[in-house]
């Protein structure tokens, strides 16, 4: 029987929090991902933005290990995501575009659950979980079974699932799909407390607002890293007044592209 | 092993009763499916024929004929319903369907048996269905020997030869007793295999098992996590169905219970493996169900649970001999009905183990830890 892991002390370790290096992902002819250059640093909120099918999804399930690479390699805390898969998850946490929510347990005893998955255990998990819960604002909610809950709350369930063992980064994958703004602008308030804490943090979006507020972007178009910098620095390189008339040129562009030579 | 961390087992198992205890399809499944079947098959199902129609056309007229018509009846095969005059009539009884046998008496019946000849009948039997009539032609041969000793009896003379038949384990040759006990194998091979494979197909469905991927919860720890909770399903499940198979069809317990539900867990678990087996090829709930049902036609048909295995050609006696079912029919109708101890079962209990073993080791090894 192993030890816990969420008990260890993590090891001093100076690595980037991501690093992948011509990570490349094919399914059958379709080029998902095609080498992608990504360095994450530690304790930032890192945006990865881009169309439907350009490749966000795919590399988030690479870099937690869902999705085998095709080519190339990626690391988080400098632990290579194939090889040392387990070591990896431990310190990551995922929230999916779906949530992973069961729906016929209640908001306490799913994230009793994921916590117990993660080796949080024993007496900390109850004050851990308490802690957590007020942090989330989820304690009126507690009883309540998460099939019930509404888009904003699931949403909130879902972050505070994937970070119940305190982990040193958390993939969001489109966290905010039909969400309500309100509920949206709460759930971006405790992204920034996450990061706060030092956690780091990789979010796809769609929407512009929420771009505008990450310190650094990433743009991918049909598997590419085509733009990387801070938001203002993106804007500058293409000339743009926002981030959303970046996305909407390169969306358009894209389009053309695939008119012109359709994709299989 | 790696891949086994032992202590994300009990969250599973945790998570797991929790779901089971709240989805109230799955209790009806428990509950409701093994007192349906048992209702259903127990009483619809019954190759036993009794109390067929008859005509009778008594040409005779006599005591002997009075004689022959009675002891008919008495093998409570035949039930006669009306004396018709003529064959006409009796053909016509037939066709309508209103009768099943026509029974003829011609008229010089007593006196060539008066005369120490053989008095000879004719039983005219609606043959289409062959199971219904089978049981008529013998039970008209039974009543036509039993009838002979007794007028050679009355003339002092033994029968040169006479067979007693003595059925064993079943007396009264119901086929209820035959089918009840089946039906806990069947039973427990459609609810094992679509409850696993559904229940982890919806688990892909819902995102919650790309969820569950992403934590370090171990392969084996998944599964046995989801297996455990079901073994007791299953044994809830043969529990009903022997409470009411004693309770409505006087099923016999010949033989040790405590044997009996030690067994099953290998049977279980195999059905389980199966359930596994499917979830990793099925893509969504569906597919699922259309792959546990379409692997229950074989083992309804092929594993003796109706039919008998021997009166199968050899090919389909061997494709029977690869389903788990057919095997444990053999433990369910030797414990239940003929008492037999562990002794005489190690041979179907090696095949279960090798069934469960494999097909576990299989799914495990296909159930990848990643969504590609």
């Amino acid at each position: 029987m192993s030890v816990p892991p969420a008990d260890r002390t993590p090891p001093v370790n100076v690595a980037p929090a991501v690093r992948t290096r011509g990570l490349r992902k094919t399914f059958g002819a379709l080029v998902a991902v095609q080498g992608l250059d990504l360095d994450i640093h530690r304790g930032e909120v890192f945006g990865l933005l881009g169309p439907n099918g350009s490749g966000k999804t795919t590399t988030i399930r690479m870099i937690c290990g869902l999705v085998v690479p095709t080519a190339g390699s990626a690391e988080v805390a400098g632990f290579d995501v194939v090889r040392d898969t387990e070591t990896v998850r431990r310190s990551i946490g995922y929230m999916s575009q779906r949530y992973g929510l069961y729906d016929e347990l209640t908001v306490a005893e799913n994230l009793r659950f994921y916590a117990s998955v993660y080796g949080v255990v024993g007496p900390t998990r109850a004050e851990r979980l308490r802690a957590h819960t007020v942090a989330l604002g989820l304690e009126e909610r507690q009883g309540q079974r998460a099939g019930t809950l509404s888009g904003g709350w699931k949403q909130r369930l879902a972050l505070a699932c994937a970070t119940a063992h305190a982990p040193d980064l958390v993939f969001l994958d489109e966290p905010t799909a039909g969400v309500d703004p309100a509920a949206r602008r709460v759930f971006w308030d405790l992204i920034y407390r996450l990061a706060a804490s030092g956690t780091t943090i990789l979010v796809t979006t769609h929407y512009m607002d929420e771009a505008e507020r990450c310190q650094r972007l990433a743009f991918l178009s049909r598997g590419d890293l085509i733009a990387l910098g801070t938001p203002g620095e993106i804007t500058t390189q293409f000339g743009a007044e926002s981030v959303e008339d970046v996305f909407v040129m390169l969306q358009e562009r894209d389009e053309a592209a695939r008119t012109s030579a359709p994709v299989p | 092993m790696r891949g086994i961390r032992a202590w994300t087992v009990w969250p599973m198992l945790w998570k797991e009763f929790i779901q089971l205890r709240r989805d109230r399809l799955t209790f009806a499944m428990m509950t409701g499916l093994p007192a349906m079947q048992l209702l259903l098959f127990g009483y619809a199902i019954q190759t036993d024929v009794r109390r067929l129609p008859t005509v009778v056309l008594d040409e005779s007229r006599t005591s002997e004929s009075r004689a022959l018509v009675s002891v008919l009846e008495h093998t409570d095969n035949f039930r006669v319903v009306a004396a018709v005059a003529d064959r006409g009539a009796a053909r016509r009884w037939i066709e309508r369907g209103a009768a099943r046998v026509a029974l003829v008496i011609p008229p010089d019946y007593q006196r060539a048996i008066r005369r120490g000849e053989t008095g000879r009948a004719q039983l005219l039997i609606d043959a289409a269905d062959p199971q219904s009539s089978g049981a008529a032609i013998s039970g008209a041969q039974l009543a036509a020997a039993a009838r002979g000793s007794q007028l050679l009896a009355a003339r002092l003379v033994s029968p040169p030869v006479e067979i007693r038949v003595r059925p064993w384990y079943n007396p009264s040759q119901r086929s209820a007793t035959f089918i009840v006990p089946g039906i806990v194998g069947i039973l427990l091979t459609i609810t094992m295999t679509l409850i696993t494979s559904t229940a982890i197909v919806r688990e892909r469905e819902r995102g919650t098992l790309e969820q569950l991927i992403v934590t370090p919860i171990g392969k084996t720890s998944l599964m046995l996590g989801k297996l455990v909770p079901f073994v007791l399903v299953g044994y809830v499940q043969m529990t009903v169905v022997l409470l009411l198979g004693r309770l409505f069809f006087d099923i016999p317990l010949a033989g040790s219970l405590a044997l009996l539900y030690g067994l099953s867990l290998v049977f279980i678990v195999a059905s389980l493996g199966i359930g596994l087996l499917i979830s990793t090829v099925a893509r969504n709930q569906v597919q699922a169900m259309q792959l546990s049902f379409f692997f229950m036609l074989p083992n309804i048909l092929l594993s003796g649970y109706l039919f008998p295995r021997s009166a199968m050609p050899e090919p389909a006696q061997w494709a029977g001999a690869l389903l788990p079912l057919t095997w444990f029919l053999e433990i369910l109708r030797g414990i239940l009905l003929k008492g037999v101890g562990v002794r005489d079962l190690w041979t179907e209990l090696g095949a279960l183990a090798a069934f469960a073993l494999a097909l576990l080791a299989l799914s495990v090894r296909r159930f990848s830890k990643t969504l590609d």
